[in-house]
């Protein structure tokens, strides 16, 4: 028994007025962008305070010191170029990235999963779409050990990046980007991503950079206390194949910040981030997490899901189903991607149809 | 014995008194700052209309009311909705007779059970995942979109005492294991597009 509702027309009780202003904002629009719209006017009021002793974000990106002064491509000494194994998927975006730690700083590894950065480090971000620099995100650990998230969108003629509003922009017209539309993400979105994860700086890790970048930076004595084990693997990640290696990998990597036992991370029981302290336990923890495993995800709308993996079938599993969606309500990662990741997809799916066809399951809890 | 030694048993006990005083109020304290913050969350709950939604409606002697014994469960898992009706503009949004499901522009979406229920309610959330919902009109700060209706824009302006108080109360209401449906999108859409 259902019945219809005119907003304008209920009484000011309960909570009709309340409703209004949702519903008229998304009765305007398509749903997606009618729920961005909803998330821009929310997020400000989640920006992060500015923390006491601490400078105010600087206005452009050239005061960052990211690059030398008067300059915005020539890079400040002391900032390293790095890139993770594994990358997040960023809806096709070309992406750099950099670290700075303060000087004197050193990164402690003695807990080799949550690396700890001192205060005065800072990371940056860039995309590109089409060899367009549009935007560049940077985090810092301030001096109470808390961290401070902003992004710079950059100028048309690439002169300079200028901070972006706490709130985000939900569709920046740039024709380089897919669709000609670039969403900017609020702070609220970087603190939900990267402070569910054992250490908010990602993809500078045991796990992530490569072998020999780990011995430089140890030698360097950048990194100290790193666990010698973690030097002498031949593969960071524990895997049976080459595909399971990267499938892993790219879900460590685009899943794992939020999946994960570190107790930041959402309070479910899927774990999708391996262990650099002992891949082959978080290996068998993410295959027991999903393999035959019913998910808690379940809409009449999609009779077709059921485990979170289902051996040797990707179409009949949660995790490839929710990767490949692009609605709101469903989609995973919710946060930072428009456009599904073919190739990631295409990789996960092998895994799960080739490899995983002779996995044994683990017992439904 | 002299009076110096007299004054340091006479000190050693007051101390002894103090310290047993304190030891044993602190549990008390606690627990009476505790009944404090979850009774300022009822009233919170109660006022802010909470139960309106999270609570289904039944038909009662008097007209629809509360059914208390599903208090802040979200929609009843057991109630399959029917499609809903398409409505001419302005019209935009329909609700079940248990106030639980709501249909419009943004698809079907159902209340939340918001009772401790470990797999089916807010039982593994923790306080940091309550605000950062409220706050960020995301799942736990992260995840999917809060739907409409739910008054996100109203609610962010709580205070963290208030949802500090919110969250204490919702986790002394009875656990009720309630299963409630993923929401549905917009009819023209399907759930993996």
């Amino acid at each position: 028994m259902c019945r219809a509702v005119a907003l304008d027309t209920l009484p000011a009780t309960m909570d009709a007025a309340r409703f209004a202003f949702n519903v008229r904002v998304v009765a305007r629009a398509l749903p997606r962008a009618a729920i961005s719209a909803l998330l821009s006017v929310i997020s400000p009021l989640h920006s992060q305070a500015q923390v006491e002793g601490s400078a105010p974000l600087p206005e452009r990106l050239s005061d960052t010191g990211l690059y030398v002064t008067g300059s915005t491509t020539r890079l400040r000494p002391g900032v390293l170029t790095f890139a993770p194994h594994y990358a997040l998927w960023s809806d096709g975006a070309d992406k750099q990235r950099w670290i700075a730690l303060p000087p004197g700083g050193v990164i402690d590894a003695s807990q080799p999963d949550a690396w700890q950065f001192p205060p005065g480090t800072k990371a940056w971000k860039e995309f590109r779409h089409a060899g367009r620099r549009i935007e560049t995100r940077t985090l810092e650990r301030l001096r109470d050990g808390t961290w401070r998230y902003a992004t710079y969108l950059w100028r048309d003629d690439g002169s300079d990046a200028v901070l972006a509003p706490a709130r985000g922009v939900a569709a920046w017209p740039v024709a380089q980007a897919p669709g000609g539309r670039y969403a900017v993400p609020s702070r609220s979105d970087c603190t939900g991503c990267h402070e569910s994860a054992a250490t908010p700086l990602l993809g500078f890790s045991a796990l992530q950079l490569p072998l020999n970048a780990l011995n430089d930076l140890v030698e360097r004595g950048l990194v100290r206390d790193l666990p010698p084990a973690t030097l002498q693997r031949p593969a960071q990640f524990a895997a049976r194949s080459a595909t399971e290696r990267a499938a892993l990998g790219y879900l460590h990597a685009n899943c794992g910040h939020c999946h994960n036992r570190s107790g930041a991370g959402v309070p479910l029981r899927l774990t999708l981030a391996q262990s650099a302290a002992d891949p082959e336990a978080s290996r068998a923890a993410t295959l027991a997490s999903m393999l035959g495993v019913a998910g808690r995800f379940r809409t009449p709308a999609w009779p077709e899901a059921g485990h979170l993996i289902e051996p040797g079938q990707p179409s009949h599993s949660t995790l490839a189903l929710r990767m490949r969606s692009r609605d709101a309500r469903v989609q995973m990662p919710p946060l930072g991607t428009d456009i599904a990741d073919d190739e990631g997809l295409r990789l996960v799916e092998r895994w799960i149809r080739q490899d995983l066809s002779v996995e044994p399951r683990s017992p439904t809890p | 014995m002299n009076s110096r030694v007299i004054q340091i048993y006479c000190t050693a006990a007051a101390l002894a008194a103090l310290a047993a005083t304190v030891l044993s109020a602190s549990p008390r304290a606690a627990a009476a700052d505790n009944a404090t913050t979850v009774a300022r969350g009822k009233y919170l709950v109660e006022t802010s209309g909470c139960h309106d939604c999270h609570t289904p409606f039944k038909l009662g002697p008097n007209g629809p009311e509360p059914d208390m014994s599903r208090a802040l469960s979200g929609h009843p898992e057991t109630l399959q909705m029917p499609p809903a009706p398409a409505l001419p503009m302005p019209w935009v949004m329909t609700s079940s007779a248990t106030n639980t499901a709501h249909a419009g522009p943004w698809g079907v979406s159902f209340t939340a059970n918001l009772t401790p229920d470990a797999d089916t309610g807010l039982g593994s959330w923790t306080l940091k995942d309550f605000m950062s919902t409220i706050r960020t009109g995301r799942h736990m700060g992260r995840g999917r979109p809060v739907l409409p209706p739910m008054p996100i824009p109203v609610y962010n302006h709580f205070s963290d005492a208030d949802l500090e108080a919110m969250y204490a109360y919702l986790r002394s209401v009875p656990a009720i294991k309630n299963r409630v449906p993923e929401p549905l999108p917009p009819a023209q859409k399907t759930a993996g597009n």
